[in-house]
């Protein structure tokens, strides 16, 4: 499996997802420049690392826009192929119009770097198959725009299609929307999320509990071989 | 050359945690007269283009680029550029 870390300006946290595949899944993984992502297609995955893209001026995420590698993305995620994003990345998603809702700032005003406990809300989907239903786990977080907002429709169709996939378990620090800590799009092929797996997958860097996302990326795979 | 400014105000529905904390502060210092405050922004463009035109690109601007409609409001005035 081919995995693409695709690195708009600004987000620096690609070493992270690069290393995570390597240390989880072992896989065929490269970084991909924004402005080099025109063979996007022969990838099998597409991560979006977190960061500050475009120094999150005007909205967070909302220039990567101007970006030849925005629709690239786009296309990408209509082809039914999977793509992660984590963090700034979640932000460029729903900023591309991938992924439904928007970003308000954090509801203590504080660039927040904590551990979170997050709840398994949906383990059906291509990314969380490897965890348990209702599993909770330990995810750091790290953003001053982690405020998720989605309007009712939108948080009723979200949850008619079980498209919330993570919910902060214990407490909704930042103020987001139904606690909604990640999503997937109506087709359960993309997934944004703040809490970042990345940084969890190795006990000396406090915690395994993202391995599973990963893994959960590979076996997916798989499956879609068998049939 | 054309001034448009655009004013940029979150969603009634949408709580703003600025707004909530500056509203405390100025009822800290004093204001206690001060119920609400809500954060906002102004965007202010030049550019060209004949009046019919610009209403409708800046309209499309919104949608593309400057606004997020999820969570955002906006309004703009067309003026004309004062000169120096």
């Amino acid at each position: 499996m081919k995995f693409a870390v695709l690195v708009f300006p600004g987000l620096t946290c690609d070493l992270d997802m690069y290393h995570a595949i390597e240390e989880t899944v072992k896989q065929d993984v490269e970084y991909v420049w924004h402005t080099e992502a025109d063979q996007l297609d022969q990838f099998d995955a597409v991560l979006l690392p977190t960061g500050t893209s475009y120094g999150n001026y005007l909205r967070p995420g909302a220039l990567a826009k101007s970006s030849p590698a925005c629709k690239q993305l786009q296309a990408f995620a209509e082809s039914g192929k999977l793509v992660l994003g984590v963090g700034n990345g979640f932000h460029i998603l729903v900023e591309a119009g991938i992924l439904p809702g928007g970003f308000l700032r954090n509801q203590s005003l504080k660039f927040r770097s904590a551990r979170e406990t997050v709840r398994v809300e949906n383990n059906n989907t291509a990314f969380t198959k490897e965890y348990t239903q209702g599993q909770v786990l330990t995810l750091p977080v790290a953003n001053e725009f982690g405020n998720y907002y989605a309007d009712e429709q939108t948080v009723e169709e979200l949850k008619n299609n079980n498209q919330i996939v993570f919910t902060y378990a214990n407490e909704n620090t930042d103020g987001s929307t139904e606690a909604i800590a990640g999503i997937t799009n109506e087709k359960g092929n993309v997934l944004g999320m703040m809490p970042l797996p990345e940084r969890a997958v190795e006990e000396i860097i406090g915690g395994t509990d993202g391995t599973a996302l990963f893994q959960s990326i590979m076996n997916n795979r798989g499956e879609q071989h068998v049939n | 050359m054309t001034k448009v400014t655009i004013y940029v105000t979150l969603r009634e529905s949408v709580v703003d945690p600025q707004g909530i904390a500056t509203t405390e502060a100025l009822q800290k210092i004093g204001y206690e007269e001060v119920k609400s405050v809500r954060v906002g922004k102004l965007i202010e463009l030049q550019l060209d283009g004949s009046e019919e035109t610009i209403e409708a690109r800046v309209n499309e601007m919104c949608k593309d680029l400057l606004i997020n409609k999820v969570i955002e409001d906006y309004r703009f005035e067309i003026g004309e550029v004062a000169s120096k």
